[in-house]
């Protein structure tokens, strides 16, 4: 039994980063249509700036709020400088385009901070806290209660300020969200740059536990898309419970089945889903127009 | 093009031209080296291009087909003792059956879940591959014995370059058939819209499952080949990121477009050598260029320099 609860609250931990780099991906997708595949990268600049400032002797909650900062800026960059000029390109085009972005900022990164790994100190103590037998780092409380705090958040966003309203009104139809006055534009600058911060502020938190290098973005990345699409593309909060699934279903195969295979979960999982319910688990099925 | 039947042959003669002069300016093997990377990449880029150019269905799981063929002549000649074409002869009719099974599922779907689908199934094959170490050798890879024709060792670098150009020049002529044949039609109704392809006839999941099957093998046995020209093999060939590398080449050069493709595999083979001298500054120049490319020659590069050149004749 304590293996057991060992297992979720690892799971949940890793769910939760799953999750954000998922809602990541689902904001972006409801602006713009786009499938972000730079979205790791903002988890990497979180990250890594975070690091950089406090290796320059800045304190913790400044150096990560200007982390944040940063990668909402490099979200912005991105929609402003590639994804705008390329409105009218296709899928494939737009996937090819944050690609060559992410190796873009991958790049910078490398040049400028290093190849090494990086290891943030966590938040408060690296004590564990006992919990019916099995151990809990304080880490994680941070991140599971960060991420509930932000999908409480985005949720009265989206119900109770205009501007939330304006991005659902943007994704269900832009056209009709242009017709009705909404700055299109601004609500899709404003979701590249929300979207970048939700990947930094988990890039962050999970720094203290897994380190942090110029590359680690890539992975996170495919298993957040994974999220992503098990939530049903779209859908922030569809995103969050694709996360924390991924990321349970991994502890679980990792501690119960094979530690050696537990990455190749979530992909099989992604495929049963996508054969089985091709709109992901809470999407709604889509329609071809001719 | 004025003339569709001298663009399409006028190109493989300079395909052609091309191979055949090439030597007179490699310097040594380092370039033969490259020479043959670039013409296997071209190799999978001819078949992917039929996939994603053609057929307008993405994969960004391809290099999983290039390791399967590439692993299968690996681990059948060192550990069961194959004769080197007999196990790429295998690998290809593996891969394609592997590629069969996974094509009905998989091709059902579209867009980005096709594109994660696909990447899915490339990661699958990639951990396989570095966690059955008993069989592939792990992360740290495999070598490859010399693949041998008779008595002939086929073993330099000059050797490989002429079997990489010759089969690059035979893909390259089958290609251009199947594009410009009733069955290369129906690919490309695919692409304008699946359900007016359906109105008129045409299969749509068989001929998505055929060119799947096909971009598939033409992969795989890039894959061998690869495997016994570097005599070494290493789980990263399987990689998402080597499958983003193949989707970038045939992009960058131009969709739907088979010499496009094979320009843009030279583009990225030889690109990151000529920038070896600035190695800290290769993924920002890289990175640079694909999303330039795209923003700028959102049709690739031979597409859109085809256009150009068309304006400026008139």
């Amino acid at each position: 039994m304590s293996d057991f609860l060992q297992f979720v609250f690892s799971g949940l931990t890793v769910g939760a980063i799953y999750a954000l780099v998922g809602i990541g991906f689902a904001l972006i997708y409801n602006a713009s249509h786009v499938i972000n595949f730079a979205q790791g990268e903002f988890v990497m600049i979180g990250g890594m700036a975070t690091v950089a400032l406090i290796d320059l002797g800045v304190p913790l909650l400044p150096a990560a709020l200007v982390a944040i900062a940063i990668a909402a800026l490099v979200g912005v960059a991105l929609e402003k400088l590639a994804i705008e000029p390329a409105r009218n390109a296709g899928v494939v085009t737009l996937i090819i385009i944050t690609i060559g972005a992410s190796i873009l900022v991958r790049g910078v990164v490398e040049v400028v901070l290093g190849k090494q790994f990086h290891r943030l100190p966590s938040f408060s103590g690296d004590q564990p806290i006992l919990v019916g037998g099995a151990t809990l780092h304080p880490q994680s409380l941070w991140i599971v209660g960060a991420l509930v705090v932000l999908v409480v958040g985005l949720k009265l966003f989206f119900d109770r300020h205009p501007f939330g309203k304006a991005i659902l009104a943007t994704a269900h139809n832009r056209l009709a969200a242009q017709l009705v006055g909404i700055e299109v534009k601004t609500v899709l600058v404003a979701s590249f740059a929300l979207s970048a911060a939700f990947g930094a502020i988990g890039g962050i938190l999970t720094a203290p536990l897994t380190l942090t290098q110029y590359d680690v973005g890539v992975m996170l990345g495919v298993k957040g898309f994974c999220a992503a699409i098990l939530g049903g593309l779209g859908s922030p909060f569809g995103a969050v419970l694709g996360g924390l699934i991924v990321g349970l279903a991994e502890a679980l195969a990792a501690g119960y089945v094979s530690s050696a295979y537990k990455d190749v979960v979530a992909f099989v999982m992604i495929l049963l889903v996508l054969f089985f319910m091709p709109s992901g688990l809470f999407g709604t099925k889509g329609t071809e127009r001719v | 093009m004025a003339n569709p039947a001298l663009g399409r042959w006028g190109g493989l003669i300079v395909l052609i031209v091309v191979v055949a002069a090439l030597p007179l300016v490699l310097p040594n093997k380092f370039y033969y080296d490259i020479a043959v990377k670039t013409g296997l990449n071209a190799l999978v880029c001819v078949g992917l291009n039929l996939l994603i150019g053609y057929a307008g269905q993405i994969s960004l799981g391809h290099a999983a087909f290039f390791a399967l063929g590439g692993y299968a002549s690996a681990v059948l000649t060192t550990r069961y003792e194959w004769n080197g074409f007999l196990a790429l002869g295998a690998g290809a009719v593996a891969t394609g059956i592997v590629a069969y099974l996974v094509a009905r599922p998989i091709l059902r779907l579209k867009g980005h879940y096709l594109a994660m689908a696909t990447l899915a199934f490339g990661i699958i094959v990639s951990l396989v591959l570095n966690r059955e170490i008993w069989l592939t050798g792990g992360p740290d890879g495999i070598t490859v014995p010399t693949l041998r024709l008779g008595d002939m060792r086929l073993r330099s670098a000059e050797t490989w370059y002429w079997i990489t150009g010759g089969a690059l020049v035979v893909v390259t002529y089958l290609a251009l058939n199947l594009i410009h044949s009733p069955s290369g039609r129906a690919i490309r109704a695919l692409h304008g819209s699946e359900v007016a392809a359906e109105t008129l006839g045409i299969d749509v999941a068989r001929t998505k499952t055929m060119v799947f099957v096909l971009s598939a093998v033409i992969a795989a046995i890039a894959g061998s080949l690869f495997a016994h020209a570097d005599r070494f093999i290493t789980p990263n060939e399987a990689g998402f990121l080597r499958s983003v590398e193949l989707v970038t080449m045939v992009v960058l050069g131009g969709m739907a477009s088979t010499f496009g493709a094979i320009v843009g595999a030279a583009l990225l083979t030889v690109l990151p050598q000529a920038l070896a001298g600035f190695d800290e500054f290769k993924h920002i120049v890289l990175g640079a260029i694909l999303v330039g490319t795209m923003i700028f020659l959102p049709k690739g590069l031979v597409p859109s320099l085809g256009a150009l050149i068309r304006r400026w004749r008139r």
